[in-house]
């Protein structure tokens, strides 16, 4: 697939979407309620398909934001999907380990330092902080100094 | 009166001075083959990704460097991108030119450093010394190029910090003359021995399929067949004008990774011929004022692999977030997949062929699920370089 090919496959799921973003030509971004980003995360992985690189956990003001990035390593095009999740007191959001073994580890990652809950994880573990961190302490909310 | 004599306890836990890094790898085995695998990481966290919070932009690139000591030309480079992609800066073509040489002399010095760490695991330590001694010229023209051996400190948003004079341009071709002699040299003594064909072929093989699912990358994935490399796939610095090829191989196992890495160094130095004698005058950076409110993703090709950095701005000083990714973090984890079935002997060689940083594979214990007995490092060490003997007694 072409870059414009993607765009069209892309437009398949925009209905489940708040919007799109494109600040450049091969960075487009994604932007959905958290309830939708199993969906939506295995129609990436799957259906288009794209390579998983990495998720970031982001700690926005007012809810969370679990970005999941992936590549089209044939024109060399990240499409990030944006999921805002809304309820800050305890944020949870559906964890796509189960089709993407390789999502396990930065799940268990952004649980760590940012208290995010990963709903059916397979194996959530502690895998940045050390055995002894206290509890309810999440390093990288900007809350924590 | 007899005084006591107290003795001190050493405890040896993941964090030794004899251990290069500490994560601790954990085999359960049943008789000698593999059943499970389990790793712990995060033994030395450094909080990275909060301290960038807390920098400004242009100090970020000398943190970032030294989360690795081998890659540190690759992370300043895939940060400094995605915040040149925010502010919708191109740097000048001397720059981009100036990051192609360092990133692939980093390129070839790591690979040729895992080359001897592997002939270390199964017993060939001719090859250790002479990887080794090899890779000296290289460090030496990094220090003569940018002042240090490692964690160069070379580029910034908007360019290079430091300009290579041409005075050295000669110097740099001849150098490579002499370390591609010596780099095809070992290619070939290492790619036609019998004994590393019996004792690597079929060994640790990740199939495409897991390749994938795990989302490994760099050399452990273009080992199965799986051609991804950021340098071609989304061309940054000066590659798309630079002739080379990606370097890929069918069969999974560590001889095919140890083939793509060798191939790739050739390459490199092919790389950085090119990048030499076609490098254009012209300044070596631009200045950058500000940097707006937005996102940029920037990722370079690491000797490891692919290298992802995202970066979020509110048109302030220092970044809302920034968030990085080493290769290593998606092909340890791929161990799974290629560690188990597989004969304690060859642990320690299908670890190391991932060429995570500095060698983890110093942290593996085995315990046996029926009789946990534990077996340490050094008794693993020791069953591969073993198991090497036994084969060429075998062959010859």
């Amino acid at each position: 697939m072409n870059q414009e090919e993607l765009n069209k496959k892309l437009e398949q799921i925009s209905d489940k979407l708040i919007a799109v973003e494109r600040p450049l030509e091969d960075r487009v971004f994604l932007l959905c309620e958290s309830e939708n980003s199993y969906q939506l995360n295995k129609f990436l992985f799957e259906d288009v398909p794209l390579r998983f690189v990495v998720a970031t956990g982001i700690d926005a003001e007012d809810c969370f934001e679990v970005l999941y990035h992936y590549s089209y390593d044939q024109t060399g095009c990240i499409v990030t999907l944006r999921a805002f999740i809304r309820d800050r007191e305890k944020p949870a959001i559906e964890s796509i380990s189960p089709f993407l073994p390789g999502a396990e580890w930065i799940e268990r990652e952004m649980h760590d330092i940012l208290g995010i809950e990963f709903k059916n994880h397979p194996d959530m573990r502690r895998l940045i902080l050390a055995d002894d961190w206290p509890e309810g302490v999440y390093p990288l909310r900007k809350s924590s100094s | 009166m007899k005084e006591s004599v107290k003795k001190p306890v050493i405890a040896v836990g993941p964090f030794h001075p004899l251990q290069e890094e500490m994560e601790f790898f954990q085999l359960t085995v049943d008789g000698e083959i593999v059943t499970d695998i389990d790793v712990r990481i995060s033994y030395n966290h450094r909080g990275i990704e909060k301290i960038s919070e807390s920098l400004q932009y242009d100090q970020i690139p000398f943190l970032v460097s030294r989360i690795c000591g081998i890659c540190s030309a690759s992370h300043p480079l895939a940060y400094v991108q995605a915040v040149e992609d925010i502010a919708g800066i191109t740097p000048p073509d001397r720059a981009l030119y100036v990051r192609v040489l360092i990133n692939e002399l980093e390129r070839i010095h790591s690979h040729l450093l895992w080359v001897g760490l592997a002939g270390h695991f199964i017993g060939y330590d001719t090859v250790f010394m002479w990887a080794w001694k090899y890779r000296e010229p290289v460090l030496d023209l990094l220090e003569e190029i940018t002042g240090n051996r490692n964690n160069y400190g070379n580029v910034k948003v908007g360019g290079c910090r430091e300009d290579i004079p041409n005075e050295i341009k000669p110097k740099i071709l001849k150098e490579l003359d002499e370390i591609e002699k010596k780099t095809e040299m070992l290619t070939k003594a290492v790619l036609d021995d019998p004994v590393l064909h019996a004792r690597l072929k079929g060994v640790g093989r990740l199939t495409k399929e897991d390749a994938i699912k795990y989302a490994v990358v760099g050399p452990t994935a273009r080992a199965s067949g799986v051609a991804i490399d950021v340098r071609a796939d989304d061309p940054y610095a000066a590659y798309s004008d630079l002739d080379w090829k990606v370097i890929t191989q069918p069969e999974g196992d560590v001889f095919a990774k140890a083939v793509v890495r060798l191939l790739e160094t050739l390459e490199a130095i092919k790389l950085v011929k090119q990048a030499v004698k076609k490098l254009p005058d012209g300044p070596v950076a631009i200045e950058v004022k500000e940097i707006p409110p937005g996102e940029g993703c920037g990722r370079a090709e690491a000797p490891r692999g692919e290298t992802f950095h995202y970066v979020r701005s509110d048109g302030g000083n220092r970044p809302v977030r920034h968030k990085v990714r080493a290769p290593s973090y998606v092909n340890v984890p791929s161990f799974k997949a290629s560690c188990i079935g597989e004969h304690i002997a060859d642990v320690t060689i299908t670890l190391a062929a991932v060429d995570p940083c500095y060698s983890c594979t110093e942290r593996i214990a085995a315990v046996d699920s029926r009789s946990n007995v534990v077996m340490d490092y050094n008794k693993l060490l020791k069953l591969s370089r073993n198991k090497t003997e036994q084969m060429k007694k075998e062959m010859l």
